[in-house]
């Protein structure tokens, strides 16, 4: 057995950049299983704290502490940007690149990224340029790549901006997948829907802080804060 | 007006006769310059690609002197060659001056800076678009760095011929480590130069017409790559 990586533990954490503070201070605790859903109106810091709990943003002050060392946790972790980055090669290639840079021959590797482009609905543009994917395509091809090595952890920063209905369906599907493989999943969403439908539990920022975090649905049914219930009304948040 | 007649008339039989003469000079002007772009190469891509991806405390410093490096007037860099080789220089015992080996080494110093230069500017491109990508996969300096090259080497392979087409034109730094001797170093500018001086102008366009369809090939090569590139197939 592995030795767990959960629960992660966020010890009054901030983040300053140009002199402001873009989030917290902030403390919480991430375990179990299932789905977390970051809320918030832009601006709120859910890009700024996922990034910071993987690890590519450095908090200037707090604690980020895993069951195994942070080196060790990193490598357990994936993160799909908002913004896919897609790699000047084949879709094929992009999806075994994780694979590359930890060793694996090239050959294996390639299968293992065949068999999981052909999941994810990506198995007739294997051979073809990454760069000429559609959006969706792309989305696709990035979570295929951050689960080649089987996370533990997966981040995801509002993967489904920008995509229609049926790419938005499929990726919600792969993510349903690797939940229901022990997959624990934080994601950043705007869409309320995406929400209700994929969440465990929500956390609700506003403005760098951490104003909720509970059940799915208590959030959409009974709120505890005025700011998440003007936010889930669409109201202007100050 | 005859005369300039005569000298293309003469310059076309020299080339479609593939005259013994020009044909050395092409030889060994390819040789040297091919050398040259091969060691600048070696140094000048990885640098170019090493200088993005570390941020090291006088790296804006190395830039500067790179890209003040790039406007080196060639003569300066011959001249500091051949007091380097010269006989009573520091590696004057390695008798290298007069010899190809000394027309390679100054024409890596010419343009080994030009080739850091342009792939500095497109690997740093490549690097704003990995750059999360390669930093979340916790990949190592070394794992970005070849990352980088491989999947810039289109911009790289530019960079290297840019170099090329700099090299294979440049006449003040060989003539001067070189020395123009016939059938040991002499190649195709310092070749021009000098039947142009004696009014050998048959020979001399001959060789010009030589060095200009290799100009033009590198610049075809160059704009055909960067146009495969935009097209982004690979
Ligand atoms: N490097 C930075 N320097 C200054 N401000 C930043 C930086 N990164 C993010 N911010 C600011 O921090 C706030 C939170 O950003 P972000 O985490 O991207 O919010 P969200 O993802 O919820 O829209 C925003 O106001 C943003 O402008
Ligand atoms: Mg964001």
């Amino acid at each position: 057995m592995v030795a767990p990586i959960l629960p992660l533990n966020l010890t009054s954490i901030e983040v300053r950049r140009s002199g402001r503070t873009i989030l917290g201070p902030l403390s919480h605790r991430l375990e179990g299983r299932g789905i977390s859903i970051l809320m918030g109106p832009n601006g709120s810091g859910k890009t700024t704290l996922l990034k910071t709990m993987h690890g590519i943003e450095r908090p200037t002050r707090g604690q980020i502490d895993w069951q195994i060392t942070a080196e060790e946790a990193r490598l357990r972790q994936a993160f799909v940007f908002q913004t896919p980055t897609i790699l000047r090669r084949s879709v094929l290639d992009n999806i075994a690149f994780p694979l590359l840079l930890r060793g694996v021959p090239r050959k294996s590797a390639q299968t293992t990224a065949a068999e999981l482009g052909e999941k994810v609905g990506l198995g007739k543009v294997l051979q073809q340029s990454a760069m000429v994917l559609s959006g969706g395509e792309k989305q696709k091809l990035a979570l295929a790549r951050a689960l080649i090595l089987a996370p533990d952890v997966l981040f995801l920063d509002e993967p489904c901006a920008n995509l229609d209905s049926r790419a938005t369906r499929d990726i919600e599907a792969i993510l349903c997948d690797a939940r229901d493989r022990g997959t624990r999943i934080v994601m950043a969403t705007h869409d309320h829907g995406q929400a209700r439908r994929l969440a465990d539990e929500i956390w609700f920022l506003h403005a760098g802080k951490l104003i909720e975090s509970t059940p799915k649905t208590q959030f959409f049914d009974a709120p505890q804060s005025a700011m998440a219930r003007a936010y889930l009304k669409g109201d202007l948040l100050p | 007006m005859d005369k300039i007649w005569e000298a293309l008339y003469q310059a076309a039989r020299l080339i479609f006769g593939f005259d013994p003469d020009l044909v050395e000079i092409t030889l060994l002007s390819l040789q040297v310059t091919v050398t040259a772009t091969l060691i600048a190469s070696a140094i000048g891509l990885p640098l170019g690609a090493w200088l993005v991806v570390n941020r090291f405390r006088y790296r804006r410093i190395v830039i500067a002197i790179i890209n003040a490096l790039m406007g080196l007037p060639p003569v300066v860099v011959g001249l500091f060659v051949y007091i380097m080789l010269s006989r009573s220089g520091p590696f004057g015992v390695l008798g290298l001056l007069f010899t190809p080996t000394a027309m390679i080494i100054a024409q890596v110093i010419i343009i080994t800076p030009i080739i850091v230069s342009i792939s500095h500017q497109a690997i740093r491109e490549l690097w704003a678009d990995y750059h999360d990508l390669l930093i979340s996969l916790n990949a190592t300096r070394l794992q970005r760095v070849m990352t980088l090259i491989k999947d810039g080497r289109r911009a790289l392979l530019t960079a290297a011929l840019a170099g090329f087409g700099r090299a294979i034109g440049e006449v003040g730094a060989i003539m001067i480590v070189g020395g123009n001797i016939d059938h040991v170093t002499r190649v195709l500018t310092t070749a021009i130069a000098l039947e142009t001086g004696k009014g050998e102008f048959g020979l001399a366009l001959a060789l010009g017409f030589v060095l200009i369809g290799m100009a033009i090939l590198v610049n075809l090569a160059v704009h055909g790559l960067s146009r495969t590139e935009r097209g982004s197939r690979w």
